[in-house]
């Protein structure tokens, strides 16, 4: 240091501390700057944390409330389901790993069943995956498929995994809402529509592939051939890809008919098609799914697959598989649980429909799936004192749960940020309840009813 | 389509060891000591609690349950394993299932990796680590065990095998984000010492790194070791994500249950994870391990603990595998823990030439014409390793005993008849 008169020494001193100081705030700063950043999160799930399921199942889990939220069946799955599960962990080399792509048994059952509905030969081991759930194939499929500098087609209201899987998988999504064509009127799920030429407008050069929910969650429209052929005639023209949600696939009722768009011509190559164990047996706890698709395609979910969990669980697949086996066998025939279960629903569908009607609502009637959603807006509940700035379904549904016990799901977690005030008057209820269920909820609604009146 | 159809993050993965070696295993009778997972039950305590799961009155066992595990299963892990590291572990904040220990891991690499970010694997490794990191977009940094001549006299034991602390020191740059610990390793069998631990911990907390410490094999120590959870020593909590299987726990591999525990503000992003990939893992399953560990939690210690007799069984197996293949002249690596056993080919290696030029490794090919000439299956050691280490590893073969009684002693006949026909009459 040099030497300097005693003035300037202190001035000097002052500011070589003043540096000193500032200069170890700021190696603070950047080393706990550095600290925090080891353990930041990666950048691909920035934004992904909220999830509307967890914050509802959450408050619904209260057993005193009528829970006609989330899409859990409290009905039973048939016995013959639960027996072959049982039977299944019985059998020592059951409880071991089985093939990592899915169970041989399981898989050639599927082929079977799927062969039948598509009319076209299905090889087991490269045209099937079998995942964690409708979602792990929803995931596998956007992970092998989807990537940054892609464009995804999402129509709204869309199961709200749809768009973070977009995201996480680092490409953008595009959103088309489907549009009530009875202008706020619509009693029918049919009633809502894709405007072709806005469909079109919304495909580009860089659109990878579009998701199509089909029967729909949340509205349960069933697309019809038509509809179909419009969004497989642009997935042609723009060689874009399909990935094609159909796990509420056996649940259409009277007058509607579920269509593969995999079997429309030149859709089989770009499609991946996803079914699902929890939705067709009515056990969502079993967590298994399927894709199917083409080879090309298929082959690129299978790498993802031995990268993230590698393998299935064997009991649960051997058990689906036997399930599948008793059903193949009476596919012509009324018995079929795929056909009963979806009988059932409707005649649950009606009720839930009915008691809606009857406190002066209007469900918009869903042509497959187990939910239905209706406009609230006419109950013209007052909620300015819910200072929160959320949409108005958030707000009812937060209200409707605290102070009618009943649960239901706002429709706009189903949307983009930009149709938020389009949908933000519907809330989402599911009716695979069983009869106490409904029972409990239609006394909520005739009391509510009464009180309004 | 003009560019490939599948995205750029599966480049380079698309290989997987088990879905080869699993699939000719099947297609040839074998006496698999191939793939690891036990050819016997699982204990009957886990097996009842599930097929009463599966089959009871809640019906609702067959339903969804918590996202982040269910409720029963998380509160027993919590209660478990805070008791065995002297931490408070919340259930619903510290701790999360998983499907299997394999979906736990891909998490920690999704959550906490980003591209430009380096993950120190220590070679041999479960091969998975490395394509996981790299789908993370993350950069592998290899350090490999390194083994010391055994004393004279002495088998080599996976002991044997270390890292070199100023090698280690070096692997850590200010990129680094993660070092990935597997102890009990798997292939070798490594039981990580306390001092070894506290080597890699002190340079995790001189670095700011991250820690994901696959426990998957934590009660299969033998000869009196003691597995070390590295959580445990003094800065790692906060910065280390435990995982565990139910499957190597209570060796039913097929059920696809894991968990991990660690910091909030770490387990929240693999949350994140979860619930974008999965979402919930399956119910009954979930209830029955909760039951397995209650037992065990009630049994800690005794006796009558399976995991007292697991470890107990399985040493007698894994000593009666070293016998068979020292008795036959392939050499044996003892290992400390897990339910694996490498050997050295040594005099086997005539029976399937070398080929300098070929690609694929030695022990790959030479497992190949094992299963179809012997119809004994194992898995080649060079599979887990990186590319610029597997020439050197091409040599060992990993078997794995953790299989009943007569499995082993058939694996021991075609042994013996195996070097019978190579001294011939």
């Amino acid at each position: 240091m040099l030497f300097v008169p005693q003035r300037f020494l202190c001035l000097g001193i002052r500011t070589q501390l003043l540096k000193t100081v500032s200069s170890l705030r700021s190696f603070r700063f950047s080393a706990l700057a550095t600290m925090a950043s080891k353990h930041k999160n990666a950048k691909r799930i920035e934004g992904l944390d909220s999830n509307v399921w967890v914050e509802f199942t959450k408050v619904a889990a209260d057993p005193s409330i009528v829970n006609l939220g989330q899409g859990l069946p409290d009905i039973s799955p048939p016995s013959y389901v639960k027996e072959e599960l049982a039977k299944a962990a019985a059998v020592d080399r059951l409880n071991q790993y089985t093939r990592g792509f899915g169970h041989p048994a399981l898989v050639k059952v599927l082929s079977q069943v799927y062969e039948k509905i598509c009319g076209r030969k299905i090889d087991p081991y490269t045209d099937i995956l079998v995942t964690v759930g409708g979602y792990g194939s929803l995931f596998s499929a956007m992970q092998a498929l989807i990537e940054e500098g892609d464009e995804v087609i999402i129509i709204e209201p869309f199961y709200d995994c749809y768009e973070p899987m977009v995201k996480m998988a680092g490409a953008k999504p595009v959103f088309i809402p489907l549009r009530d064509k009875k202008a706020g009127n619509s009693a029918s799920s049919a009633d809502w529509v894709l405007d072709p030429t806005e469909l079109a407008s919304k495909f580009n050069s860089k659109t990878k592939a579009i998701i199509l929910n089909t029967p729909h969650n949340p509205i349960g429209k069933v697309y019809t051939k038509e509809e179909l052929q419009l969004i497989a005639d642009l997935c042609i023209k723009h060689d874009s890809l399909c990935i094609s949600d159909e796990v509420y696939e056996w649940l259409v009722y009277t007058g509607n008919k579920h269509i593969k768009i995999a079997t429309l011509p030149g859709m089989w190559e770009r499609t991946v098609t996803i079914g699902s164990a929890g939705k067709t047996y009515s056990v969502t706890g079993w967590k298994l799914g399927w894709s199917i698709g083409p080879q090309h395609l298929i082959k690129h979910l299978q790498v993802v697959q031995q990268n993230t969990l590698y393998t299935c669980s064997t009991p649960l697949q051997e058990a689906l598989a036997q399930a599948f086996l008793i059903d193949f066998k009476r596919m012509d025939d009324p018995d079929c649980y795929f056909y009963s279960l979806s009988r059932e629903l409707e005649g649950k569908r009606n009720r839930m429909a009915q008691l809606l009607q009857e406190v002066g609502l209007k469900p918009v009637i869903p042509d497959g799936g187990y939910f239905m959603i209706v406009d609230v807006s006419a109950l013209d509940v007052d909620l300015s004192d819910m200072v929160e700035d959320r949409p108005y379904d958030y707000k009812f549904v937060t209200w409707m749960i605290k102070s009618k016990k009943l649960s239901a799901i706002p429709l706009t977690a189903f949307c983009g940020l930009e149709t938020k005030e389009q949908f933000e008057k519907y809330i989402r209820f599911c009716f695979i309840k069983q009869d106490s269920t409904l029972d409990a909820a239609e006394m909520i609604l005739k009391k509510w009813s009464k009180q309004t009146a | 389509m003009s560019r490939p159809v599948q995205a750029q993050r599966l480049e380079g993965l698309d290989k997987n060891v088990w879905v080869e070696f699993v699939k000719l295993a099947a297609t040839y009778p074998t006496v698999n000591l191939g793939q690891g997972f036990p050819d016997f039950s699982p204990p009957d305590f886990v097996k009842e609690a599930f097929v009463k799961a599966v089959s009871g009155e809640n019906a609702m066992l067959h339903q969804y349950t918590r996202v982040f595990g269910h409720p029963a299963l998380v509160t027993i892990l919590a209660r478990f394993f805070g008791k065995l590291l002297g931490q408070d572990i919340d259930p619903l904040t510290n701790v999360m299932v998983t499907v299997g220990a394999y979906e736990a891991l891909f998490c920690c690499f999704q959550a906490l990796v980003d591209s430009g970010d380096e993950v120190i694997i220590i070679e041999p490794y479960f091969d998975c680590y490395e394509p996981m990191v790299k789908m993370a977009g993350g950069t592998p940094v290899f350090i490999p065990l390194r083994p010391k001549t055994p004393a004279p006299g002495k088998l080599m034991s996976s002991g044997d095998w270390q890292l070199d602390p100023a090698e280690l020191a070096s692997k850590f740059t200010r990129r680094t984000k993660a070092i990935v610990l597997n102890s009990p390793n798997n292939p070798l069998g490594k039981v990580f010492s306390k001092k070894e631990m506290e080597i890699i911990a002190d340079l995790c907390v001189k670095h700011d790194v991250l820690c994901f410490s696959d426990e998957v094999y934590e009660w299969l120590v033998y000869d009196g070791k003691k597995h070390i959870r590295i959580a445990s020593l003094p800065g790692m909590w906060d910065r280390t994500i435990t995982i565990g299987s139910a499957g190597k726990t209570f060796s039913a591999t097929g059920w696809k249950v894991g968990w991990m525990f660690g910091p909030d503000h770490l387990v929240k992003h693999l949350r994140t994870v979860h619930q974008n990939c999965v979402y919930h893992c399956p119910t009954a399953a979930q209830e029955a391990v909760a039951q397995g560990f209650q037992r065990e939690f009630e049994h800690y210690g005794k006796p009558e603990s399976y995991f007292v007799q697991l470890p107990q069984e399985l040493q007698q197996k894994r000593d009666r595998l070293v016998q068979s293949l020292l008795a036959v002249g392939m050499k044996p690596i003892i290992p400390e823990g897990t339910y694996f056993l490498i050997a050295d080919l040594s005099d086997f290696k005539a029976e399937v030439p070398n080929l300098p030029d070929c690609e694929e490794p030695y022990d790959s090919r030479f497992i190949k014409w094992m299963i179809k000439n012997k119809g004994l299956a194992a898995i080649p050691v060079s599979a887990f390793y990186s590319t610029a280490q597997k020439r050197n590893f091409d040599h060992l073969i990993r078997f794995c005993f953790v299989k009943e009684e007569a499995t082993l002693k058939a694996a021991e006949d075609i042994l013996q008849q195996w070097k019978l026909k190579k001294t011939g009459p």
